[in-house]
């Protein structure tokens, strides 16, 4: 095998033409800015890269992209990626999505396209808002969300992203946060090396209907307090003086977050994303609260699975390799097929 | 004893039974067997939506009734000359369309008092005078076909199974059928267990036995093969046509064949059966619903597949968004719909042709897109390849309005050369097509209005494309008034303009003042009922559209050279409604909607009734 050659693109090689019309300080701009920078890393030439998108404001991200793409319909760009990326397997496919997009109006989509186990990475910026249509809350949005649509306050309880395509047993899930460009282009470095379907979910301030959500998790002040950053291999623990850590308490399902001088070094749990049971993952996703403390961030999740495309494409292969005729000749073989008979 | 032996010039058989009794089967090897010897064939299965209804129930009943001549015949036949009833049910079921004088043939076993109760006998219709007027030939085909197989090894729940075996070895017998395939059939589909394949072998020997011995049968009848355009022949079905269709258009224009489709009555069998020819670069993938298979096919004809889905009308419903974005991506994109009764679940396994409307009109906005029908079993192949070629040549969505009708019923079809079938091959943009190195998506081929195609993975023709509204040429985003109004009109031209070719007429003296007009399924009863009445001496002239949007440019000056147009149609007037408001000619409809096609002595009277009042 040869070495791959070297493209030396920069981001200014996928910037597109078009003029960027998000709403001046969404956290979209900060995502599209590392996207273009993270980009020339893969060293897949751009006519290989393509965008796809549902609907929202988000979704208006392949027109930035100087790559292929297509901003499609609501809620269905898995599906449509689904199809590209199984009869086309030479594609790098990226799947650009929101909280309602994906969650809401495609939510089958999503956790299908997950179960399946396409090659497709899934970016799934989370604002909890609507922001498209002006303000209604989003399916993750907090209980008792005061927006337009729920004057008195959402009664329905949210989704955890993160839980929901760990039980649709996505092979690769990570989280990362728009305003943290290292930390967003680590994911995506691990997301775009999967093999397989990679959930990325990214928390991404809306500015104009529900500014500030994510703010503990950016604020010098807080964010270590909140946030847990897990990297593979090592102890989980967190805060400003490492004071937090997660264990595993005997007896219960799930993890717990505890005081790291309380407990012995040995209990504390040691990330591993390559656990092949979704439910070590699944425990991490469940650790925030509503107040947003004990939010990990990074790779939960990371195991290697066939994916749809490659199992497809493999029996496509093996039918052809055992034909010697040419398609016309099959098409004429098959068309002759069955009971048959000749009129002279 | 000396058979009598009848010549006849056709005949029509109805298998009926539980839907667990394999009338299908039996009716499909009856066909095949009947196809060999060269007659002209049509046939129409009928069954329930229920897997399995309750036996020996009315809803339980399943039929297949398969007309053949040794002339050339458009429909399954009207009125069943026999009738095989597995049970009281299936003769209750049926009796109804039987003309008097008709043979039937009854497995008197299963006339207990139990089931004579379960549909609502008093008595017994074979003792009392009920069937005074028919022909009756009672048999004991249960216990006949348990005797027979008393010495093999199968158990007598198998056995008695093989009942439908017996029935078709009589009927074979009764027409001088020749039933080496059938053999051959048997051997194949229980190849893993040899005791069945016995079994079953020997029921219909016994059958065949039964009818040269008994003396309830007098008769033997022939019918001599038809005469018929020399070349290879196959019994087909609609389905199976239209599947055949889609991998040809795979292989004539070298593209690889996507299908994205949701399990639906009547067309899952087309999933079926493009999912067997991956050798011939066909992907098939089963999706999560109607809307993700519509849109994974939109996605692979992104990719540069030949992008194509199959449903029924519910799941034309759900895809109606998708088709649309089709409509605004300008990419070929083939939608198959094989029309059931609607609305909503309404009658799965019965046929009507009420989707035309939401083929036609069934879109936001202004979202033209080409629609054709096809007009028989063996059509089905021919109008999918027409179907692909409009899509591919003018990157539209087109949809195919077949129906349950044509989808399940088969007729004999003459073999295409591969060679003489359309040319579909396709140029992907390779180039940059702009001043200065720039690509223009929506350039348009001038004769064509077509944009190019450029696929993902050619290098310098990276553009996006997407739902909003588009700027002429360059595909930028527009929202200007003037843009959309233009973009709005060229996506109508787009379609209006394909040629496409003159709808015929079938006029032989050229003094009809009378034109029928169908599209669809309906081609066959319409055809003989005009057959019907010229052979009567009154003049009528047949058209049948297989291209309902655009339409033929000639429509409009032969529907004004008529006094009176009639169209038939299985719905409440769809097409003699779009014929009203383009054409401005006051046509008349004739409608009906009971989940089964017309039958040509209707139309025939119907149409005589019109002959009379021009």
């Amino acid at each position: 095998m040869s070495e791959p050659i070297a493209l030396k693109l920069t981001a200014k090689d996928f910037k597109s033409d078009q003029e960027v019309r998000w709403c001046p300080g969404c956290g979209d701009y900060a995502i599209l800015a590392a996207i273009q920078q993270f980009m020339p890393e893969l060293n897949i030439p751009r006519e290989r890269t393509v965008f796809v998108s549902g609907i929202g404001c988000s979704s208006r991200f392949p027109y930035y992209m100087n790559t292929y793409g297509m901003h499609s319909i609501h809620g269905r760009a898995p599906a449509i990626a689904t199809g590209l990326s199984v009869s086309r397997p030479d594609l790098s496919v990226w799947v650009v999505t929101g909280d309602g997009d994906a969650l809401s109006i495609g939510g089958n989509h999503l956790i299908h396209a997950l179960r399946r186990n396409v090659n497709l990475k899934i970016l799934l910026f989370n604002n909890r808002i609507y922001g498209l249509t002006k303000g209604q809350y989003s399916p993750t949005s907090e209980v008792g969300k005061i927006t337009k649509s729920t004057p008195a306050g959402s009664a329905d309880a949210p989704f955890n992203p993160l839980s929901l395509a760990l039980g649709a047993e996505a092979s690769f899930v990570g989280r990362t946060i728009d305003s943290d460009r290292k930390h967003l282009q680590s994911v995506l470095r691990a997301a775009a090396e999967h093999q397989g379907s990679a959930f990325v979910e990214i928390y991404q301030n809306c500015n104009i209907f529900n500014d500030g959500a994510f703010e503990q998790l950016k604020e010098p002040a807080t964010r270590d307090d909140f946030l847990i950053r897990l990297e593979h291999g090592q102890p989980i623990t967190f805060g400003s003086d490492g004071q937090f850590c997660v264990v595993h308490p005997p007896g219960g399902f799930g993890l717990k977050v505890l005081e790291t001088a309380s407990v012995r070094p040995e209990e504390i749990v040691v990330h591993d994303a390559t656990v092949n049971d979704p439910a070590y993952a699944f425990a991490l996703s469940r650790l925030p609260g509503l107040d947003l403390r004990n939010t990990p961030i990074g790779v939960f999740r990371s195991v290697d699975r066939p994916s749809y495309d490659s199992v497809v494409q493999e029996q496509v292969a093996a039918a052809k390799a055992a034909v010697t005729e040419t398609p016309e000749q099959q098409l004429a073989g098959l068309l002759a097929s069955g009971d048959t008979w000749t009129i002279s | 004893m000396t058979k009598q032996i009848r010549q006849l010039d056709r005949v029509v058989i109805r298998f009926a039974g539980d839907s667990g009794d394999g009338m299908q089967l039996t009716g499909d090897r009856f066909t095949s067997e009947t196809a060999q010897l060269g007659n002209d064939i049509s046939t129409l299965p009928n069954f329930p939506a229920e897997i399995r209804a309750p036996a020996g129930t009315l809803p339980g009943v399943s039929s297949f009734q398969v007309h053949f001549a040794d002339y050339d015949i458009l429909t399954p036949g009207d009125a069943p000359n026999v009738l095989v009833a597995m049970n009281p049910a299936a003769l209750k079921a049926n009796l109804a369309d039987l003309p008097r004088g008709a043979d039937i043939i009854v497995n008197t076993d299963e006339f207990t008092k139990r089931n004579l109760a379960k549909v609502g006998y008093q008595s017994s219709p074979l003792d009392d005078d009920s069937l005074a007027g028919y022909v009756v030939h009672p048999v004991a085909l249960t216990s006949m076909t348990v005797r027979a197989l008393a010495e093999t090894k199968v158990s007598k729940k198998d056995a008695e199974r093989a009942k439908n075996m017996f029935a078709l070895g009589l009927l074979s017998w009764m027409y001088s059928r020749p039933y080496s395939s059938t053999l051959r059939f048997l051997e194949r589909k229980f190849a893993k267990r040899p005791e069945l394949v016995a079994a079953n072998i020997a029921a219909f020997k016994a059958g065949w036995n039964f009818g040269e011995t008994t003396d309830s049968f007098s008769v033997r009848y022939e019918v001599k093969p038809a005469k018929m355009l020399p070349g290879t022949y196959r019994n087909i079905t609609g389905n199976a046509a239209l599947s055949l269709g889609l991998v040809a258009a795979g292989v004539r224009s070298g593209l690889p064949v996507f299908l994205g489709a949701y399990p639906i009555t009547p067309a899952s069998d087309i999933l079926h059966e493009l999912s067997k020819h991956k050798r011939l670069g066909v992907v098939t993938m089963q999706a999560e619903d109607e809307i993700a298979a519509v849109g994974a096919a939109l996605g692979a004809s992104y990719g540069g597949s030949l992008g194509i889905t199959t449903t029924s009308g519910p799941g034309v419903a759900l895809k109606s968004e998708t088709i649309s974005l089709a409509v605004a991506l300008e990419l070929p994109l083939v939608i198959v719909d094989v029309q059931r009764a609607g609305p909503s679940t309404g009658l799965p396994t019965k046929t009507e042709q009420a989707d035309l409307n939401i083929a036609l009109y069934g879109r936001h906005g202004e979202a033209p897109v080409a629609v054709i029908a096809p007009k028989s079993p063996s059509d089905c192949f021919h109008a999918a390849i027409e179907a692909a070629r409009i899509a591919l040549t003018y990157r539209t969505p087109v949809i195919l309005l077949s129906d349950n009708y044509v989808a399940n019923g088969s007729e004999p079809w003459l073999l295409p050369d591969v060679e003489s079938l359309p040319d579909l091959r396709v140029e992907f943009a390779t180039e940059p097509n702009g001043e200065n190195g720039a690509f223009l998506p929506y350039l348009r081929d001038p004769e064509t209005l077509a944009r190019p195609w450029a696929v993902p993975g050619t290098p310098g023709l990276e553009h996006r494309i997407g739902g909003l509204e588009k700027a002429d040429k360059t595909g930028d985003i527009s929202y200007d008034p003037a843009n959309h109004d233009f973009m709005v009109r060229t996506r109508a031209a787009r379609i209006e303009t394909i040629p496409v070719p003159d709808v015929e007429v079938e006029d032989p003296d050229g003094d009809a003042r009378v034109l029928v007009l169908g599209w669809g399924s309906t081609y066959g009863p319409i055809g003989a009922a005009c057959r019907g009445l010229r052979q009567r001496g009154l003049p009528v002239a047949q058209a049948h559209l297989r291209h309902l949007s655009p339409m033929p440019a000639n429509l409009g000056e032969v529907l004004r050279s008529y006094d009176r147009v009639v169209i038939p149609e299985m719905n409440l007037g769809q097409l003699a409604h779009v014929i009203r408001a383009r054409y401005l000619v006051d046509a008349i409809g004739y409608n009906q909607v009971r989940g089964l096609p017309f039958t040509a002595a209707e139309l025939e009277t119907m149409l005589e009734e019109v002959l009379k009042n021009v």
